[in-house]
C-alpha cells in the first residue's frame, strides 16, 4: 500500500495503535510524493512531538524530529538557509495550534514555502488524551471529566486571516482528495496549510464513545462535504472540505533575495 | 590597517567577530541589551549575502538557527536574561542533537525583567544548568572588545570541533561601553570549518556515530545522505532509542566530549600570579576593575594578582587549583551572589580562604569595592 521506496524500513513497526488515523496520512502523504516524483533528496520533513509528530522517523527524507510546538521554526531555519528544498511539517493539533501556535501564524503570516500539514485528531494523544485546541466543546478528555468548554480554533478561518496562501482540509476517509490537496500544497510556492482530520480511536474514540477506527472514519465521511455542495445548504452544520485559499502573494525567500539585491546594492 | 581600527560597542565587536568567523545565519528578537547584535548583523548580513532573520521569539529565534546549522551555515544568535530563559529547551535540544551553534547572552539584571538596562553577571548558572538533565556545555566570557572578538570566533571554532552550543556571556557594561577593537586581517585568526562526512553517497552513513576522536562529521541537510535528528534519546542513525546501552552511552558521549577536554577549553589570562599574597579571581567587566586594582597596587609593590576567566564551562578545576594554591587569600569578584565564587570553592585545598567581592544592585563594581573586601582581609578595617 505504502510506498518502499519512501519508507525506511529498519525503523519499523512504527509505534502507532491499529487504526490510529496518522498512518493513512502518512499513506496520503506518500502517494501524492510519489505522483509527483520527487527526489528524496529534495525533501526535509520537520515536526515536532507527539503521536503525529513521529512520521517523520519512518520516511526517508532528511528528517528532522525537534520539539514540542516548534516545528515550524526549525524549519523556517532550514527553508530559509536552502530556498531550493521542498518542506514538508506535519504537526498534531495541539503541536500546531496549542503549543505552537504562535509560530503558526508567523509562518502564515510570511508566506513561507513550507507546506504545514495539521494531523487534526482533535486530542492529545501522545500524552493519554487531553483535550486540545481543536477539540471544540462538549468534547470528553481526561482533562475534561466535565466535557470541555473551550471553543475550538477553526484552523481553515485561522490560516486565512494570518496569511496563508493555499488552505484546504480533508479527513482521513478522503485519501484519494488528500493526496492530491498535498501534492497542490507542496507545488503551492508560499506557506501551505492542509489540515486532516485524522481518527485517535485510542482516547478521542474511547473517551468519547465514537467508536472504532472504522466508526470514526465513516463520521468523517458523513460530517464533511465538498465546498459549496448542495448538501451543505441543506445542513449547515456539515464541514467543508477540499480547497479554501490559493492564491498568489509574494514568498517569502524570494523577497529575502530581492532585500539582498537592494543590500548588496547600497554598498 | 589603519582601516580595520574600529571604537565601537562591545555589541558590535561580537558581530564583526561573528562575520569574521564565517557567519552565514542569524536569527534573533531584540531584547536590551544585546540589541545592538540583531540590529548590525540586520544590515551586514545581507550586503554578504548571508541570511538574517527577525523571528516571532527567542524560542523561535534558536530553533530557527538550528535548522539552519543542519545545512551547513554558521549560525548565531543573540539574547538577555528572559530570552535566555525562552531558549531553555531548544539548547537542550542542539545539545542534545549536537547542533553547532553560538547563543550569546549579554547579561542583564535578573530575575525576570529584572534591570534590563544594568549590567548583572547573574546568568552564569544557568548557562551551565538552565535546560533540563545532565548535559555539559561550554560557555565563554570576555573584559574588553579585542576579547570579545577573539572569543567570539573562538565560540564558533569550539562549536564546529564539539558539535555543540556554544554561549557567549557577555554583560551589559563591555557591550554597551565604546572601546578600540583592531580587527585583524582575514586568516590572521584561524577558523575552524564544518567537519564534512566522507562517506560516499549510496554508503550507510552514521550520523551520530563518533569516530575515534569523538568528533562526528556531519552532512548537509539537502545532501546525498538522508538521516533523522531527534532530542530524544537515540542511536547511531539519529533513530529514537531507549535501550539502556544507547542512552547511557549517549549521555556519556555527549558529556565526556566536553568535560574530558577541560584543559584544552579553559582560555584564562593572568596577571602577576607567581608570587600573589593576594589573588582575584574574576571575569567580563568586573575583571576591568579587578585588572585596575591590581595594576595600580602591584606599582606601589603590593604581591596581588589577577586570574581572569575566560573559560566559565567546563570549569578549570585543575588550573584554578593550582592557580590559587600559593595565595594567602583568593577574592572572587563578579557581579552576582557568588555563582562562580562556589565553583572556585570546590576547586581549591582551602575553601576558606576564598572570599567574594560583588555587587547586586546593578552598579558596576567599582575598583573601591574590591579594595573593601581586601582591607577586611588584611585585617585593616574598611
Ligand atoms: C514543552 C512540552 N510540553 C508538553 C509536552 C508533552 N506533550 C507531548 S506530545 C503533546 C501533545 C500531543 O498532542 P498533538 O500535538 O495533538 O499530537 P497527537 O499525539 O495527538 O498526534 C504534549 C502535550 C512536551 N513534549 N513538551
Ligand atoms: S494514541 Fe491516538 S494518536 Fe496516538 S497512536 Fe494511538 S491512536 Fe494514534
Ligand atoms: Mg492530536
Amino acid at each position: 500500500m505504502v510506498k518502499k521506496a519512501y519508507l525506511r524500513e529498519r525503523f519499523f513497526p512504527h509505534l502507532w495503535c491499529p487504526g490510529c488515523g496518522h498512518g493513512m496520512v502518512l499513506n496520503g502523504l506518500l502517494q501524492a510524493i510519489e505522483k509527483m516524483g520527487l527526489s528524496r533528496n529534495e525533501i526535509v520533513m520537520v515536526s515536532g512531538i507527539g503521536c503525529s509528530s513521529r512520521i517523520t522517523g519512518y520516511v526517508d527524507f532528511h528528517t528532522l524530529h525537534t520539539i514540542h510546538g516548534r516545528a515550524l521554526a526549525f524549519a523556517t531555519g532550514v527553508k530559509m538557509a536552502r530556498p531550493e528544498l521542498n518542506l514538508i511539517v506535519p504537526m498534531g493539533d495541539g503541536d500546531a495550534l496549542a503549543i505552537g501556535g504562535n509560530h503558526f501564524i508567523h509562518a502564515a503570516r510570511r508566506n513561507i514555502d513550507i507546506t504545514a500539514i495539521v494531523m487534526n485528531n482533535r486530542i492529545y494523544g501522545m500524552t493519554g488524551g487531553q483535550f486540545s485546541p481543536l477539540s471544540g466543546e462538549d468534547v470528553r478528555a481526561t482533562t475534561a471529566p466535565y466535557l470541555t468548554i473551550d471553543p475550538g480554533f477553526d484552523v481553515v478561518e485561522l490560516s486565512k486571516a494570518a496569511g496563508a496562501t493555499f488552505v484546504a482540509r480533508t479527513t482521513t476517509y478522503h485519501i484519494q482528495q488528500m493526496s492530491d490537496i498535498i501534492q497542490q500544497a507542496i507545488l503551492h510556492e508560499g506557506f501551505s496549510v492542509v489540515e486532516i482530520f485524522s481518527q485517535c480511536p485510542t482516547y478521542f474514540g474511547r473517551k468519547n464513545k465514537a467508536g472504532d477506527a472504522v466508526d470514526m472514519i465513516a463520521y468523517f465521511k458523513k460530517n464533511t462535504t465538498p465546498i459549496g455542495s448542495t448538501a451543505k445548504k441543506e445542513n449547515p452544520d456539515l464541514i467543508e472540505r477540499g480547497v479554501f485559499v490559493q492564491k498568489e502573494k509574494p514568498e517569502y525567500c524570494s523577497q529575502y533575495e530581492k532585500l539582498v539585491q537592494k543590500a548588496m546594492k547600497g554598498r | 590597517m589603519s582601516g580595520n581600527i574600529k571604537f565601537i560597542q562591545g555589541n558590535e565587536a561580537c558581530a564583526e567577530a561573528a562575520v569574521y568567523a564565517g557567519l552565514d545565519f542569524y536569527a534573533g528578537y531584540p531584547i536590551t541589551p544585546s540589541t545592538e547584535i540583531t540590529e548590525f548583523l540586520a544590515s551586514r548580513l545581507p550586503q554578504i549575502g548571508g541570511k538574517f532573520l527577525q523571528m516571532e521569539d527567542e524560542i523561535a529565534s534558536l530553533c530557527a538557527i538550528i535548522g539552519a546549522s543542519l545545512t551547513g551555515c554558521k549560525v548565531m544568535t543573540a539574547t538577555s536574561g528572559p530570552g535566555f530563559s525562552l531558549m531553555q529547551e531548544a539548547l537542550g535540544y542542539a545539545i542534545m542533537a549536537e547542533i553547532p551553534c553560538v547563543i550569546v547572552n549579554v547579561q542583564r539584571g535578573g530575575p525576570s525583567t529584572g534591570l534590563p538596562t544594568h549590567g548583572s553577571q547573574g546568568d552564569v548558572n544557568q548557562a551551565r544548568w538552565g535546560t533540563h538533565g545532565d548535559h555539559a556545555i561550554i560557555a565563554l566570557t570576555a573584559s574588553n572588545h579585542q576579547d570579545i572578538f577573539a572569543l567570539t570566533v573562538e565560540a564558533f571554532n569550539l562549536a564546529e570541533i564539539y558539535r555543540t552550543p556554544v554561549i557567549l556571556l557577555l554583560d551589559e557594561v563591555v557591550a554597551h561601553m565604546r572601546e578600540r577593537l583592531v580587527i585583524p586581517q582575514p586568516g590572521e585568526m584561524p577558523l575552524v570549518e564544518r567537519l564534512k562526512t566522507t562517506v560516499n553517497e549510496g554508503v550507510d552513513y552514521h550520523p551520530y556515530l563518533p569516530r575515534e576522536d569523538g568528533r562526528l562529521p556531519m552532512s548537509d541537510f539537502g545532501g546525498p545522505h538522508r538521516y533523522n535528528v531527534t532530542g530524544l534519546f537515540h542511536d547511531m542513525w539519529g533513530f529514537p532509542s531507549s535501550e539502556p546501552r544507547a542512552v547511557h552511552g549517549l549521555l556519556r558521549h555527549l558529556v565526556d566530549k566536553i568535560e574530558n577536554r577541560v584543559n584544552q577549553l579553559a582560555r584564562y589570562k593572568e596577571y602577576y600570579i607567581e608570587d600573589a599574597k593576594h589573588l582575584l579571581v574574576s571575569y567580563g567587566s568586573s575583571a576591568r576593575s579587578a585588572r585596575h586594582i591590581v595594576e595600580k597596587r602591584r606599582s606601589r609593590g603590593e604581591r596581588i594578582g589577577l586570574l581572569e576567566l575566560q573559560t566559565l564551562w567546563p570549569f578549570p578545576h585543575e588550573m584554578v587549583r593550582e592557580k590559587c594554591a600559593a595565595a594567602q587569600a583568593v577574592i572572587v569578584v563578579e557581579q552576582n551572589m557568588g555563582q562562580i565564587l562556589q565553583v572556585v570553592k570546590l576547586a581549591v585545598d582551602q575553601p576558606d580562604k576564598v572570599f567574594l567581592a560583588n555587587r547586586i544592585d546593578g552598579d558596576f563594581i567599582m575598583p573601591s569595592d574590591i579594595l573593601n573586601i581586601l582591607r577586611l582581609i588584611q585585617g585593616k578595617g574598611v
